[in-house]
Parts: C-alpha cells; sequence; structure tokens
C-alpha cells in the first residue's frame, strides 16, 4: 500500500438526510470523510442503523449524498462506476439464472463476447471454488456456496473496488469462517482480482481478522467516530493476545457513553422523545441480568467473553446492553457490562415484584411510557391513538426507529402492567389494568 | 394534543355518540331499500311494471339496487356452496376424488352459453312469476362466483398447518369446533380475497343476464343491464352513459364500504406471527370500531357465532377404527358407482347430441373456436405489449404503485359490456369491420388482471436485485430479459390466466353487438352460441358450449398451467 499515491476512492464531507415534512430532516450520515487507497481492505464497523450501509451504497454510487462530494480516481461519480462490484448480505442471486449466468451477468452488460464472457467465468468460478456448481440455480445451493457465487459474481468482473454488505452475517458461524480465510489467503497471495476491499461488518472480530484499517461508526446520525490500523501481518491468529487486546479496545470504544458533543451542535432542545428504544423484549433483559448474577460473572462480565459465551454477535449484545443501562439495570464500562443494586434486586424479586420493579424504572427512565400513562389516565375513556405518538416520535427520528420505538414500549409497557394495547385499533388503553 | 370530547366518566360510557346517528340511518335506510326491491321479485310477471324497462334517469338508482342485491343474494348462496362443496371435497378423501376434478372443469367453462338453459329451468320452476328470472339471474352470477371461492376454500383446508392441526386434536376440539376454530379462520384471506375477485367478474355477468331472449321471448328484469339492451335497441346513447356513471358509483360504493374493510379485517388472520407492515385501516371499519351503536351489535354477533362455533358437535364420525380391508371395499364400490354415472352420462349426452347434430356441426365448432382462440391469443399479446411495461414502471416506483392498486381493481370489477356500446357506435358509424375491430372488446374488461398482477408483481421485485442489478450495469434489453421479465413472470401467468378465461367468456357477449337494427357479428364460436341461443337451437349451444370448454381446458392444460408450475419452481424467490 502506498499512501502517498492519490486515493482510489474519496469521500469529502458526506451527509445523508432524509426529507421529513414539517420536521428537521432526519441525518443518516453526518460529515463523514473516507478516503480509500489501492491495495488496502478496510472495515466500516458499526451497530445496525448506524449508517454504515447507506455510506456503502454511497460509494459504490447507487445512492448520491445529500451533500458533500465523492470522487472517483479523481472525478465525480454520477451513477453505478464501471470498477466497483458489490457482494450483498441478502447474495441477491437472481434465482432465475444459474451460477454460471449469474456469474456473467456484469460482463454481459459490458458487451463482452460471449467466449470470453464464458472463459472469465470459468476463471472466477475456479478461483472462488464453485467448480462442478456452473449450471445449478441458487436455491440449490447452501448459503455459502451462494455467497461464493456473489463473490464470483462481483470478482469475474475485475473491480478495482469490492464492496461487501456484511458479506458473512447471513451465513452459520463455520461456514462464515471458511468463507473468510479462503478471501483472506487468495488476498494474501495476491490472486484477488481486485484492488481493494471496503466491507461493512458488526462483527468487531471480523473487521480485526480480515483489515487492514478499520473505521468504527457511531450512530445518530452516522459518523465515523475512530480510525485504526490493524498492525498484524496474515494470517492472523484470533488467539493471539495482542489480538485479543485490540479486540477487547474496540469493544470498549464502542461502549463508550455517547458524549453530548453532537447534540451540542445542533443547537435544537432535545425532546425527551428523542431516545430510541432497541426491539429487546423484557425476557431478553430478564436473562442477560439472571446470566450477570450467576457463576462465574458475579455481577461483571467482559463483554467480547459474555458474547463468545451466549454466541451473540457485537450487535445483538450492546443494544441489550444499553436497554438495561438505560433503566439502570445495568451499567457499560471499557468493555465490561455490570450489575447495579436495582439489576440485583431485580433478579431476586419475584414475578410481581420484577414487573412492579420494571414499571417503576420505566415510568422513571422512560418519558414516552410516563406521557403515554399520562394521556391514558387523563382521557375520560382511557383510550389513545398510537399514531399520533408514532407522529410524536417521527418527529426526532426515521420511522423505521420510531416503529422499533413504540413497538419496544408496547411490550414493556405490557409487560410492567402499565398500560394495554388495542393492535386492531391501534389505540392504548387501561382495559387490562387492575 | 386533540381536544377532549367530553369528560364524564360515569355516565359517557354507553352513550350514543354522533356516528351511531349517522349508522342508524344508514341502516335503517339500507332496510327500506331492500324491502322494497324485494318487493318487486314476488310480483307477477305480467303485473304493470315488473318487467318494464323505462329509460328515465330517475329510475336508474332503483334498478342499480336491484342489480347489487341480485349480486349479494348470489354471493350468499357462493358462501354456502364454498362452505360445503370446498369443506366436503377438502375432508373426504373419496368425495374430493370427484369433487375437485368437477370444480377445475366447471372453472373453465364459459357459463354465459347456460343462461338460456337456466333461464327455461327456473321460468319452469316458476311459470309466469318474476321470481324464476330472478333466481335465473342470480343462478348466473353464482356460476361465476363459485367455483373459485370453492376452491380457495379447499386449498386452505389442505393445507392448515399440521402442528395446528395436532394441537386442536390434544385439546379434544370436536370435528365442529376445530372447523370454525381453526380451519375457516385459516381459510380467510384466501376466501375474502377470491370473494373479492369473483365479486368483480360477477359485475359482468349481472349485467348479462339480466336481459335475456330464448327464442321468441325476451324477458328484461329490472336492473342495469336491462336498462343498458333497451337503450341500445332504443338508440340512446345518453342513457347509456347514464348507466355507465351509475355503475361507476355503484361499484365505488361496494369497494369503499364492503370489501377494504373486509380484506384489512382478514389481515388478522393471516398466519404470520411477525407483524408485518399494513395499509391502514379502511375508513368504514374505523367507523365501525368506533360506533358505539354498531361495534356493541358486532360484539354480540361475533359473541353468537363464537357460541355456535364452539357448540361440541361432531359432524365427521370419531377417528376411523376401520378396518382397511372394509375401506377398501367402499373404495371399490364407490369407484364403480362413479364409473356407472360417468357412462349413464356419457351415453345420455351422445344419444341427444347424434339426434339433431351431424359431425360437420363439430367441425363447424371447432373452426370457429380456432378463430376465437386467434382472437384471444392476439388479443392477450397486444394487452401483454401494452400492459407489462406500464405495470412494470408503475410496480418500481412505490407512490405510483400505491396509487395504481385500488385503480386497476376498480377498473377490473367495471363490467366491460357497459362499455361495449361506444365502440359498437364507434365501428357502425366509420362502417368498420366487425370480425376485426369487436375483437378489443373481448379483453375490455380482462386486461386490468394483467396490469394489476404486473404491478403487484413489480412492487414485490426484491430491492436488493434491483441493487444486484444497478451495480453490475444491467440495463436496456438484456435488463427486461434477464432481470425484470423472469422477476415478474409468476405474478404476470397468474393475472394472464384470469384474463385469458374472462376474455373466452366474454367472446360470447363480444362478438355480437347490436345497435338499434343494425347487427354487427363477426365470425367466431361467441357469435355461434350467442345465435344459436337466439333462435332457440339447444344442441347447438350444447355444442358450442363444450367445444368452448374444450378449448379453455385446452388452453389451461397446454399452456398455462406448465407456465405457472415453471414460474413457480425457477423463477419464485424461494
Amino acid at each position: 500500500m502506498d499512501p502517498t499515491s492519490p486515493p482510489m476512492i474519496e469521500v469529502r464531507a458526506c451527509r445523508q438526510a432524509y426529507h421529513k415534512d414539517a420536521s428537521a430532516d432526519l441525518v443518516v450520515l453526518d460529515d463523514v470523510n473516507l478516503e480509500l487507497h489501492d491495495g488496502e481492505i478496510v472495515a466500516l464497523l458499526g451497530r445496525s442503523g448506524s449508517g454504515k450501509s447507506t455510506l456503502l451504497r454511497i460509494v459504490s454510487g447507487l445512492l448520491p449524498p445529500t451533500e458533500g462530494t465523492v470522487l472517483w480516481r479523481g472525478t465525480p461519480m454520477l451513477g453505478p462506476a464501471d470498477g466497483v462490484a458489490m457482494v450483498f448480505q441478502s447474495f441477491a442471486l437472481f434465482p432465475w439464472l444459474t451460477v454460471q449466468e449469474n456469474v456473467e451477468l456484469g460482463l454481459e452488460a459490458r458487451g463482452v463476447p460471449r467466449v470470453r464472457r464464458e472463459e472469465l467465468a470459468e476463471a472466477a468460478i475456479d478461483l472462488i471454488g464453485l467448480g462442478g456448481f456452473e449450471s445449478a440455480y441458487p436455491k440449490e445451493l447452501s448459503g455459502g456456496m451462494r455467497q461464493r457465487v456473489g463473490l464470483a459474481r462481483a470478482l469475474v468482473v475485475h473491480p478495482d473496488l469490492l464492496l461487501m454488505d456484511e458479506p458473512f452475517s447471513a451465513l452459520d458461524v463455520l461456514t462464515a469462517e471458511t468463507l473468510r480465510t479462503d478471501l483472506i489467503d487468495l488476498w494474501s497471495d495476491g490472486k484477488l482480482p481486485a484492488k481493494s476491499v471496503l466491507m461493512v461488518t458488526h462483527n468487531i472480530e471480523e473487521a480485526v481478522l480480515m483489515c487492514d484499517r478499520i473505521l468504527v461508526f457511531a450512530s445518530n446520525p452516522g459518523r465515523v467516530a475512530s480510525e485504526l490500523r490493524v498492525p498484524f501481518p496474515h494470517p492472523r491468529n484470533r488467539l493471539d493476545p495482542a489480538f485479543r487486546q485490540m479486540v477487547d479496545d474496540i469493544y470498549g470504544l464502542m461502549t463508550r457513553r455517547p458524549t453530548a458533543e453532537p447534540r451540542a451542535a445542533t443547537a435544537a432542545p432535545v425532546s425527551p422523545l428523542a431516545l430510541p428504544l432497541q426491539r429487546i423484549g423484557t425476557n431478553l433483559m430478564s436473562g442477560l441480568l439472571e446470566t450477570l448474577a450467576a457463576d462465574p460473572y458475579t455481577g461483571r462480565a467482559d463483554l467480547p467473553a459474555l458474547a463468545a459465551s451466549l454466541q451473540y454477535e457485537v450487535d445483538e449484545l450492546l443494544p441489550l446492553g444499553e436497554m438495561l443501562q438505560l433503566l439502570r439495570f445495568a451499567a457499560m464500562e471499557e468493555g465490561d457490562i455490570l450489575l447495579t443494586e436495582s439489576g440485583r434486586d431485580f433478579v431476586n424479586a419475584d414475578v410481581d415484584g420484577r414487573k412492579q420493579m420494571f414499571a417503576d424504572a420505566l415510568r422513571a427512565h422512560v418519558p414516552l411510557v410516563t406521557m403515554i400513562r399520562q394521556v391514558l389516565d387523563e382521557r375520560w375513556n382511557h383510550r389513545a391513538s398510537a399514531v399520533r405518538f408514532r407522529d410524536e416520535l417521527e418527529d426526532h427520528m426515521s420511522p423505521e426507529y420510531a416503529e422499533d420505538t413504540l413497538r419496544t414500549v408496547i411490550g414493556w409497557g405490557r409487560y410492567a402492567e402499565l398500560f394495554g394495547y388495542d393492535e386492531e385499533a391501534e389505540q392504548f388503553n387501561l382495559d387490562d389494568i387492575g | 394534543m386533540p381536544a377532549r370530547i367530553q369528560r364524564s366518566p360515569n355516565t359517557g360510557r354507553r352513550l350514543p355518540n354522533v356516528w351511531d346517528a349517522a349508522a342508524i340511518l344508514c341502516v335503517v335506510g339500507a332496510l327500506v331499500a331492500i324491502t322494497h326491491a324485494a318487493r318487486g321479485t314476488m310480483a307477477g310477471i305480467d303485473a304493470p311494471g315488473a318487467t318494464e324497462i323505462s329509460l328515465d334517469p330517475w329510475m336508474l338508482p332503483e334498478y342499480a339496487l336491484r342489480t347489487t342485491l341480485r349480486m349479494f343474494a348470489a354471493l350468499f348462496f357462493s358462501l354456502l356452496f364454498t362452505f360445503t362443496y370446498g369443506t366436503a371435497a377438502a375432508k373426504s378423501r373419496r368425495a374430493g376424488l370427484v369433487l375437485v376434478p368437477i370444480l377445475d372443469v366447471l372453472q373453465s367453462v364459459p357459463i354465459l352459453g347456460f343462461l338460456s338453459f337456466t333461464v327455461v329451468f327456473f321460468m319452469g320452476l316458476f311459470p309466469g312469476q318474476v321470481i324464476g328470472l330472478e333466481l335465473a339471474a342470480i343462478f348466473a352470477i353464482f356460476t361465476s362466483q363459485a367455483w373459485n371461492m370453492a376452491f380457495s376454500m379447499y386449498q386452505s383446508l389442505t393445507t392448515v398447518p399440521s402442528d395446528l392441526r395436532e394441537a386442536t386434536r390434544s385439546f379434544q376440539l370436536s370435528a365442529w369446533q376445530r372447523f370454525w376454530r381453526l380451519e375457516v379462520p385459516f381459510a380467510i384471506p384466501g376466501l375474502v380475497w377470491n370473494t373479492m375477485i369473483s365479486m368483480s367478474g360477477g359485475w359482468f355477468f349481472v349485467v348479462a343476464s339480466e336481459a335475456v331472449s330464448v327464442g321468441d321471448n325476451t324477458w328484461k328484469l329490472p336492473g342495469i343491464g336491462s336498462y343498458v339492451a333497451v337503450a341500445l335497441d332504443q338508440r340512446d346513447i345518453a342513457a347509456v352513459i347514464y348507466a355507465i356513471l351509475v355503475m361507476l358509483a355503484v361499484i365505488l360504493a361496494y369497494d369503499q364500504l364492503l370489501f377494504r374493510p373486509l380484506v384489512a379485517w382478514s389481515a388478522k388472520f393471516r398466519f404470520e406471527t411477525t407483524a408485518g407492515a399494513t395499509a391502514s385501516d379502511p375508513w368504514v371499519l374505523r367507523l365501525m370500531r368506533r360506533t358505539r351503536v354498531l361495534s356493541a351489535a358486532g360484539e354480540a354477533l361475533s359473541r353468537g357465532a363464537g357460541f355456535i362455533g364452539g357448540l361440541r358437535m361432531s359432524f365427521g364420525s370419531a377417528p376411523a377404527v376401520s378396518t382397511r380391508v372394509s375401506s377398501r371395499t367402499i373404495d371399490v364400490v364407490w369407484i364403480v358407482a362413479l364409473v356407472a354415472v360417468l357412462g349413464a352420462a356419457t351415453w345420455r349426452i351422445v344419444s341427444f347430441a347424434s339426434a339433431e347434430l351431424s359431425l360437420g356441426d363439430l367441425g363447424e365448432a371447432t373452426w370457429l373456436g380456432l378463430i376465437t382462440l386467434a382472437r384471444v391469443a392476439v388479443m392477450m399479446i397486444l394487452a401483454s405489449a401494452v400492459w407489462v411495461p406500464v405495470g412494470v414502471w408503475l410496480g418500481l416506483r412505490p407512490v405510483w404503485a400505491r396509487r395504481a392498486q385500488p385503480v386497476t381493481q376498480f377498473l377490473a370489477s367495471f363490467p366491460a359490456n357497459l362499455l361495449f356500446p361506444p365502440f359498437v357506435l364507434f365501428i357502425v358509424h366509420f362502417g368498420l369491420s366487425a370480425d376485426i375491430w369487436l375483437t378489443p372488446l373481448m379483453v375490455l374488461g380482462t386486461q386490468w388482471y394483467i396490469l394489476f398482477n404486473v404491478v403487484a408483481g413489480a412492487a414485490a421485485f426484491p430491492g436488493d436485485l434491483k441493487e444486484a442489478a444497478s451495480n453490475f450495469r444491467v440495463s436496456g434489453w438484456l435488463w427486461w430479459r434477464k432481470i425484470i421479465i423472469p422477476g415478474i413472470l409468476p405474478h404476470y401467468v397468474t393475472g394472464a390466466i384470469a384474463a385469458s378465461g374472462g376474455s373466452w367468456n366474454a367472446a360470447i357477449v363480444a362478438e355480437v353487438a347490436s345497435w338499434g337494427d343494425t347487427k354487427l357479428v363477426a365470425h367466431g364460436l361467441g357469435a355461434y352460441i350467442a345465435q344459436a341461443t337466439e333462435r332457440g337451437d339447444m344442441p347447438r349451444v350444447v355444442l358450442g358450449v363444450v367445444v368452448m370448454s374444450g378449448f379453455v381446458v385446452l388452453f389451461n392444460r397446454i399452456l398455462w398451467r406448465p407456465l405457472h408450475a415453471f414460474a413457480g419452481r425457477r423463477l419464485s424467490m424461494d
């Protein structure tokens, strides 16, 4: 890698916002800068919903940014570029085309003559270990084989930049590991027909295992929070203490309590409703609290170790921890999660006691719950439409977040017996509340 | 925050609100209108005004009401049929052996051809009474609605998830309870959807079946169809336009008042544990939920239904413990009986036909059938060439797709035969060839099925595949060939099957048209059947209908079935 050469792709002051009428724009990405050079593998690491996939689509030219520029080899990028190929999380294979036809698609679009097309496709298929599957349809293949087709399809056009959008997250652990190793082997042997790779992932170990550089993403709005260089040579050993230390450090980075800095910049008054909730069920919360209270953790656990033993990804564990932290049942610091006093009380309480404590925590720390209950108490018929709360939430977050938040509040409120919900009428009520 | 309406927690709860007043008015008004219309059906056929049609536009609301009531009467019988026939076919293996193929054939028979028989039959049952004609019309509509509804019921009942079936068994629900607690709810989404499709087709038949002439007799039931028929006789284009406008209003009302709420309601029976994104509730459903009297009535109704469904009745016998041998004996007896019935039927048909028909007649009907086949094929190709690109364009733009969906549904349910007169006028005016220019009438009403399904298919096209195609810069003809056409084909085939079946049926009314004394006749099997009906030539009507059924069945078996199977196997997303 030669950092002095001009970058292959350059994203400058990129901002992506969705316009929503009657309120401020919803900012998905804010002031993102990114440079990619020939010969490097870079990871965009972040939680789901942090906007990293949006950034990948901007880099690929599929999505024009609201503001800022994308320069592809020095010239502004307008639409999907010739030297960029993408691998999709969902594979995105055309079910009516055979493996061979799927792989040839990109070549066909460029008008490569049939004979040459077949040669190139054959080479890519063999390189990626798909020989023998040429005439199979995607439906007949396992997930791992399908993603190999996705890789072959991207590599057959010999792209300068290979983009991968969480390429292994739809695969089981063992299959994902095989694909990662195969890809890295090709890369280190110089056999991978791509000059650079940019991959989106939420898996910390995957990023440390494969990449030269990691851009850690923060959410809401999405932005690059920190940039790390991975100094280890390939092949890397997951058990190497230095490797583990790096994974631990990144966990710490990702669990660091959000500072008020990005909010302060907008200078707008922060509504108590501007608090997106993650769809975490109460059973899951109780389960984690009980696990933390029991041996071997007895109140404090190292997040990477906990994730490994529970077979969870960062993406699943961090939101869970955050929601527990929000309700003050647990706290996260420096890559650890620890049980609070009220968390311990919760674990020791019986069913009704837990519900009571949960209700108290909700009233104290989730303004939306307080607001819903207040409206219900005031109304003569003790009913309130969910639509108005959704609308208010949407003033502060994207419609998807608003929906998640509302769903979460419904589940939590029902569990705590603070209010009921009529799905058909989309109304909160006090019908089932004794 | 919206203003609070009232603050009387104790007394306020059961007081009727403004919505109730509106609702009561609507309900009472509807009852009065229905009674009035029902009285008309009991009159003698020669009673003054019983079968006389006035072209006064102010009579149209009453005619529209009578037409609509016929629709709903037929719908009632269709539901009855669905719940008995469909259930029997699914529950009994032996019954299914016969009932399912019969249903399959009935689906492909051009029912319009039978109109003359049924009129004669029902007039024989109630000589000299309007009710005979009414029943004939209702029967015609019934035959256009019932088959696919029964099929949907049959399919749902045979695909009830086995874990739910086991659960009902382990809780020892009786067969009756299982039927109402599990099987019917499971079947409802499919049934509601098929009812909607049936109703759309029904409007076409209700219009066609109101004015019937057999031989020298012409009967006209008060209704929109008869109104248009009289208007055509008297060359009154203004009256035709009035009728079209009233029909538009009626269909809009039925769509808004009945089917939007029904479809939204049926969504809760969908067998999904994840809550999908649902469209907002239609206003009628909201009204019903907010109106106290209506929602109380609804609650009482559902409690009553719950009570009946909860009875520990059992219509099937207890789980069969009969031995294999006796079961096989019954099988043999059953099949022997079937063969005997089939043989008798064949003999009856052959003896009936051979007395009146020659091989030459069969040849003529087949030749005319081929002409109509060519018409259907050409029109299908033209309709596809126009509507597939339009549908793809609309479907890929979510905003447009959402706007187009109700419009296409509406167009598909509008009885196209009401739109024939302007076309006929056009042809007469310019002296065009009937053989060519009557042809588009066949797809006038059915082309929307293609558009509707293509829009749905394109709208459901996965976003990641769209992105992949765009990332690899697939465009132009390659994009159509490799990306979008295979992607929408399963949906397209579904639409094309409905469209081509409907076009065959429409041929009977589309290949012959008249404007006052001017008669336009195209060569084809539809015209053959229509003219034989007019002459009262029963054997040739039968021959025509049988040949047409044969064409439809063959067309289905040779083209659509394999294409549908291929699309399901190769092109579906998983």
